[in-house]
């Protein structure tokens, strides 16, 4: 077999393996798709009257929900991927002579995997509670698109935080502020209402960008601008995420 | 002569300014069992990822099946299985899927029939589908080697298999290792049981501070050590004296009351022996014989290297 087939072999070896620990983790299950459920309903049902964002609140709300759908998944990437460098696995990985792309790389294929069945099931909900989105099958394929590309970028990043993290429960707490950024950004209510200084990183944050995109693809509004924003962000995180990857496994590994 | 399946000169490591290992050669012979002896960080476990390629030496030169480890990598590594002190095997698995794995990552074409030969084979079979967080720690060994072992890998690393087993399931491992090397595999092991080195090995070598103290077969180890005795403990000082002028040769210890006599542990001899002492009126409390065993190789080993530290030190000074 050829080097490229042998490693994309692996690869496919490797995600199984992953796809399989998702599956049997019934906290990773909850925590990466009911969890973002369950904060929807709060946000829509109890907070969500109260707050006057201009037009129907699951409108507003669910494109931000999709963002933090995406990030409640990420602290299961961290802690997979350090418990395989703390408990050992990966010294019989590297005696097999698996390469370091077919480990990592199953771990950033399953986390997108993730995000994807996550935002489903965030769209599922959203549609039950309401959700009338303007958008054409081609802005249904954009938005999928850049859920697929934020998710490939957080699940680097991730990658990155469980490798560096000391022990499997620091890389858990690593992904915290992931997500909390959903939070300060205007994924719930709009920027322009914040107090001043979180206003200012609200805006100039990645997620921002990012759920101004989505909101604009699923509402028929969008603007170039974020949209730029968005994919330069994500492809951002994604190249920071693999190459500090990259250079913490070769350093534990 | 059989070819040598590992042969290593001169290793060094060190960690930081510690050093780790100070210069160790051994030599193992294809299809033998070799075992690297010595306490907790002596650096056995150091030397087991130098010689499976997870960590580079600094200095030296090490030949696994006859590639140089630093170079030849890739070809050391598919010669090779190792076993880990701590198993690596996949808990949200099941032991017929960690195994399935190994295979997929073997690239073999006949898995399936691999995988439920190992199953079979390590009597693992009733909970092949169990996810391997409920394995006992034995099972788990067991999975871990069954592991190591698909595709068949002509050297094997074991690195303490038995640390933390009880006594039955460390009997089903060396009964497995016993098997492997019949079957012409080489086994590289390390361990801190002595017993388990002398029931196993053909060589032994000790490793003590980062360097190999003594190197032989077990007999020969255990020649090196002042041989079988007796030992006595007496009600009292005086006993304890009278004893010690009757019997020649013999050494004293007053505070534990114990006479130590240079025995061939006989039947009939010891019997003379407590007649002579029952003719003098002693009184004795217990008396215990004694045939050398590796322990005591190891703690003469031991003992002697850290009283030629401190005699050195003496000099110095």
């Amino acid at each position: 077999m050829s080097a490229v087939a042998t490693s994309f072999g692996d690869s496919a070896v490797m995600l199984r393996r992953n796809l399989k620990h998702t599956l049997r983790n019934p906290t990773t299950v909850f925590n990466a798709i009911l969890f973002p459920i369950v904060i929807m309903l709060m946000f829509v049902k109890v907070f969500g009257g109260a707050f006057s964002v201009g037009s129907s609140y699951i409108n507003y709300a669910t494109p931000g929900l999709l963002v933090m759908a995406v990030s409640y998944g990420l602290s299961a990437t961290a802690t997979g991927v350090n418990s395989d460098m703390t408990k050992g696995i990966i010294n019989r990985f590297k005696v097999m002579d698996v390469s370091r792309g077919a480990v990592l790389t199953g771990h950033v294929v399953v986390t997108t995997l993730r995000c994807l069945v996550a935002c489903a099931a965030i769209v599922g909900v959203a549609f039950a509670l309401g959700f009338r989105p303007s958008a054409s099958a081609l802005d249904w394929l954009a938005a999928v698109g850049l859920v697929v590309l934020l998710g490939f970028a957080a699940g680097w990043l991730t990658v990155a935080l469980g490798l560096a993290a000391k022990s499997v429960e620091s890389a858990g707490v690593a992904t915290v502020p992931l997500i909390m950024l959903p939070f300060l950004s205007s994924a719930f209510v709009p920027a322009e209402s914040m107090g001043a200084g979180v206003r200012q990183f609200a805006e100039y944050q990645p997620f921002t960008p990012i759920i101004e995109t989505l909101r604009g693809l699923l509402m028929g509004n969008l603007s170039t601008g974020s949209a730029i924003a968005a994919v330069a962000w994500c492809v951002g995180l994604a190249l920071v995420g693999y190459l500090w990857s990259v250079s913490t496994f070769n350093k534990r590994a | 002569m059989r070819s040598s399946a590992i042969s290593v000169s001169g290793l060094r490591k060190n960690y930081g300014d510690k050093v780790v290992l100070d210069g160790i050669d051994f030599d193992v012979p294809a299809g033998s069992i070799f075992s690297l002896l010595g306490p907790n960080g002596a650096g056995k476990t150091t030397t087991v990822n130098i010689l499976t390629t997870l960590m580079r030496a600094d200095g030296g030169t090490v030949r696994v099946a006859g590639h140089d480890v630093a170079s030849a990598t890739k070809r050391v590594r598919s010669a090779i299985g190792v076993t880990g002190q701590f198993a690596a095997v996949d808990e949200l698995l099941s032991g017929r899927e960690n195994l399935r794995l190994a295979a997929d990552l073997k690239h073999l074409r006949s898995g399936d029939q691999v995988v439920t030969g190992l199953l079979k084979r390590f009597d693992l079979m009733e909970s092949a589908d169990k996810l391997a967080s409920t394995y006992s720690g034995g099972m788990r060994r067991k999975l871990d080697l069954a592991m190591t072992l698909v595709g068949n890998p002509e050297i094997i690393f074991l690195d303490e298999p038995t640390t933390g087993l009880d006594p039955r399931s460390r009997r089903t491992m060396w009964g497995i290792v016993r098997e492997l090397v019949a079957e012409g595999t080489t086994i590289f092991l390390t361990t801190q049981y002595l017993e388990e080195a002398d029931q196993l090995a053909d060589q032994i070598a000790v490793l003590y501070q980062g360097r190999l103290v003594a190197r032989g077969t077990p007999e020969e180890l255990k020649r090196q050590v002042p041989g079988a005795h007796l030992q006595l403990r007496f009600a009292d000082l005086h006993d304890l004296g009278s004893a010690a002028r009757i019997l020649a040769g013999s050494t004293r210890d007053d505070d534990e009351l114990t006479l130590r006599v240079p025995h061939d542990g006989q039947p009939r001899s010891v019997l003379a022996l407590l007649n002579r002492l029952d003719e003098h009126m002693i009184n004795l409390r217990e008396f215990t014989v004694r045939t050398p065993d590796l322990d005591d190789v190891f703690l003469a080993l031991t003992d002697t290297t850290s009283t030629n530290h401190s005699r050195e030190e003496a000099t110095v000074r």
